[in-house]
């Protein structure tokens, strides 16, 4: 019994505790409504091969949490270096396919149907759709790096600029990229995953690479704690702020791509809408100061997907697409709350308070 | 309380008597700062009793203490600097109009009244943020003062304040004693202790060594009870042999200026020289030597080192050429609080490296073993938040981030403010260790004595302006005329 509660602590002190105990919760959730279904019990782990893919609740859950997660990944540099948002990325992912579809279709061209109409190849519309986003990404740098204005202030112009560009792109209409190798992005499969998945996990494996190997993670923590001591002690703080607003902005374009993908049409007024919403909760989820400074990517990437979790149990326990943002707002809250420093300062009082009497009580 | 690693307070009794000011004493780490957090209710503590006037109270926030009539100024400006004078004085207990709204009328005129009657200078409708720490200081204490205290804690207030600031201050805390209060003084500085206390109260690794009076703890025996063992003499630091200096020039400066802050000056440094910046606060000491380093750019004037003329636009520049900074305000551009021991004496030598090559991490752990050891700095481990170390041992951690970059030329702004007698002593013998290894050093301090023990030549400055220097015959007396302009009459 002692093993057990020494156990309990010693796992609720891992930085990585609470992300992971919300996850847990939602499949606790999952396995009792499938009791009560009388289905398996287990059904929500299960996973199932059709046509070489694979199918399952937990992989639709990663497959449909993908933008978030990418999002999160530019979000949470953000966050730790400048201790601000980047509210832009949701419109910055609609520039971005929007124009990646009218380089690929032709300006004022509604629908492409067959390979002969591609104005060029698929990839090099990706590519040209990905680097706007990362040239808004220098433009949000530039103005928060460089001239100093709050990240969200500066962020908002690409946030109502980002949509209107891309219907000005679109000529103001829908364009359809009816190709399979334009859907495979957001809808098709890599050896037996969806795509979209295969796409996060890549982008994931980037950034633990680039931290792991290059000093950029404590450069951004130190510029995102003291800006002026990181300065005196020789690092460029705006160079470093306004990697970050780039990288944030590139990872925005490659889930806008997916996520253009996926409909297969330059949707601008409804791609990645809200997005950046979920990309910040997502970070904070994750344990991460909004204020700036540590930072921990793999909890906003739990954090990601832990809101898609949330999002895709509501609508299996049959809650209404529209009531479904009050229970995500009640389970957000209980987890920033418990996270929060005033509940956490709390129990380590109690604690201490707890050791000092056994110490008395002993002498 | 705890703090990681090392209990912070055990057992301690303090007493404060009704009109007395009362030093609390110790080392950093002591418990001192611990103590006064207890009292006023910042930190809440696991264990014992507050009574006042016999009656036991309980302060669960600064603001239950304020009720209960105990006041504080920390060692760091806790003030809104970008707030008026007048805003910061009343802050939580403004003027109010007769429908509510605060008065901003009254409360200019009341923060007027107060700082004439404390005979300090300043426009109330200004930021405060406009003045100096010494300044904001003097602000912080007439906050307390305002507030109808019967105990005044003073948390360091003098370590950033100079010698005519120091008396004006003592002669308020006189004069607020004579009235009743109980002041509860906490000072490095001895001399300050014996020339306004009542009665010494000595803290060590947070136990309760004493308390006494004033006339039966000469300064030798109160050393000994703070650091637990006997003092040992700090004249002999420096030998015949560190008088003698290179010729080779380190740094040549001619005609460098920064707007406003230091006129044009030329100033030469040669190798294995401790050269000592020294002048009232304010009089462009550290804005000389920011100036060199980059960390002020400046905008006039040609710079030599090491005999090659170089142009300095940011701080990594004048790394590059083997300099280093520790600038006197530690918390703002020292530390960055929330990062490891590790990184934080990591974060000069990979920014040399550039991003890209990162210092794999058995090399890292090996340096920061290796100062941590060498400069005793007390950690739990090399992973514990730079925060959650004592001053004294922060202080530390940035000379070992320096240390680990193999400077040719270092720069130590106020590296002893706050700072135990212990530390200090040997952070002077390190300076004069560093010169004596043909470094070059730029050392700057308040406290003459220690600027006598440790510097080869001293540049006297004045309202931002080099007035001169002094080499030969480097006495206490001969360097406060420097200081005070008395040559010009």
């Amino acid at each position: 019994m002692k093993s057990v509660k020494d156990w309990i602590k010693k796992i609720s002190k891992k930085p990585l505790f609470l992300p992971l105990f919300s996850v847990f919760l939602v499949l606790v959730i999952n396995v009792i409504y499938d009791a009560v279904q009388g289905n398996y019990i287990f059904s929500f782990f299960t996973f199932e091969l059709k046509e070489g893919a694979l199918y399952g609740r937990i992989v639709d859950i990663l497959n449909r949490g993908s933008e978030a997660a990418i999002l999160a990944i530019g979000m949470t540099l953000v966050v730790s270096s400048s201790g601000g948002t980047d509210i832009s990325v949701g419109s910055v992912m609609s520039l971005s396919g929007s124009l990646c579809c009218m380089l690929l279709a032709g300006f004022g061209v509604t629908h492409v149907r067959g390979p002969e109409e591609l104005q060029m190849p698929i990839w090099v519309g990706a590519v040209a759709g990905i680097a706007i986003a990362g040239v808004v990404g220098l433009f949000n740098g530039f103005l928060v790096a460089r001239m100093k204005i709050q990240p969200m202030v500066a962020t908002l112009i690409f946030f109502t600029a980002g949509r209107a560009i891309g219907l000005l792109l679109t000529n103001n209409k829908m364009v359809y990229i009816l190709l399979d190798e334009f859907k495979w992005f957001g809808l098709g499969k890599t050896w037996i995953f969806p795509t979209p998945t295969v796409i996060a996990a890549i982008c994931i494996a980037l950034m633990v690479l680039v931290l792991r190997f290059t000093s950029l993670g404590m450069y951004v923590q130190s510029v995102g704690i003291n800006p002026r001591a990181s300065r005196i002690a020789g690092i460029n703080s705006a160079a470093i702020i306004l990697l970050c607003y780039v990288i944030c902005g590139l990872y925005a374009g490659v889930a806008g791509i997916v996520a253009t993908s996926r409909i297969y049409s330059a949707d601008s007024n409804n791609i990645g809408l809200n997005l950046e919403l979920d990309a910040i909760l997502a970070v904070a989820l994750g344990g991460n100061s909004l204020g700036g400074g540590r930072f921990n990517l793999a909890g906003s990437i739990i954090g990601a997907y832990t809101i898609q979790a949330i999002t895709t149990t509501m609508y299996a326990l049959g809650v209404a697409k529209a009531q479904a943002p009050v229970y995500k707002a009640i389970i957000v809250i209980l987890i920033v709350v418990v996270q929060s420093p005033a509940v956490k300062a709390y129990f380590a009082h109690r604690k201490a308070q707890r050791e000092s009497l056994a110490i008395a009580g002993r002498s | 309380m705890t703090f990681p690693g090392v209990k912070a307070l055990q057992n301690v009794d303090f007493t404060l008597r009704e009109g007395e000011i009362h030093a609390l004493m110790g080392e950093n780490g002591a418990g001192k700062s611990t103590l006064i957090k207890c009292l006023t209710g910042v930190n809440d503590f696991e264990q014992g009793e507050i009574h006042m006037d016999g009656k036991p109270i309980r302060n669960h926030s600064t603001l239950d203490a304020q009720k209960n009539g105990i006041s504080t100024v920390y060692q760091e400006v806790n003030l809104c600097p970008n707030l008026s004078v007048a805003e910061n004085l009343f802050i939580g207990r403004e003027p109010l109009t007769k429908i509510g709204t605060i008065s901003r009328k009254a409360m200019l005129n009341r923060a007027r009244e107060l700082m004439q009657k404390l005979d300090i200078q300043v426009d109330v409708a200004k930021t405060l943020d406009s003045y100096s720490i010494a300044i904001q200081q003097m602000i912080a204490i007439a906050r307390a003062v305002d507030m109808d205290c019967k105990v005044l804690i003073l948390d360091e207030p003098t370590s950033s304040l100079d010698d005519k600031e120091v008396e004006k201050l003592f002669i308020l805390m006189r004069s607020l004693r004579d009235q009743g209060i109980g002041i509860i003084f906490v000072t490095h500085f001895l001399e300050q202790v014996y020339a306004v206390c009542d009665r010494i109260t000595v803290l060590r690794n947070g136990q309760l060594v004493g308390e006494y009076q004033i006339a039966d703890l000469p300064r030798l025996k109160l050393v000994a009870a703070m650091m637990g063992k006997d003092f040992d003499d700090l004249q002999s630091i420096k030998s015949k042999e560190d008088e003698a200096v290179s010729d080779e020039l380190e740094i040549e400066a001619r005609g460098l200026s920064h707007a406003r802050k230091i006129k044009p000056f030329d100033l030469d440094i040669h190798k294995g020289e401790v050269l000592g910046l020294t002048g009232l606060l304010g009089s462009g000491r550290s804005e000389l030597a920011r100036c060199i380093y980059g960390a002020d750019r400046a905008q006039t004037g040609t710079l030599k080192v090491g005999g090659k003329e170089t142009t300095i636009s940011a701080p990594i520049d004048a790394m590059r050429l083997g300099m280093g900074l520790l600038p006197d305000d530690r918390k703002a551009e020292g530390i960055v609080e929330d990062l490891s021991v590790r990184e934080n004496i990591m974060l000069a030598m990979q920014s040399l490296k550039g991003v890209r090559a990162k210092i794999p991490m058995d090399k890292q752990m090996e340096i920061t073993k290796k100062y941590i050891e060498l400069l005793e700095i007390k950690t739990p481990s090399t992973e514990t938040l730079v925060k959650q170390l004592s001053g004294g041992n922060q202080q530390k951690v940035i000379i070992a981030r320096w240390l680990a970059t193999d400077p040719d030329f270092l720069i130590l702004d106020e590296p002893t403010r706050g700072i135990d007698v212990g530390t200090k002593t040997e952070i002077q013998k390190l300076v004069v260790e560093l010169a004596r290894q043909g470094k070059s050093v730029i050392f700057i301090s308040s406290e003459i004595e220690e600027m006598l023990r440790t510097c080869n030549r001293l540049a006297v400055l004045r309202d931002g302006e080099k007035v001169g220097e002094l080499t030969e015959n480097l006495t206490q007396e001969s360097v406060m005329k420097a200081i005070a302009g008395g040559e010009r009459n």
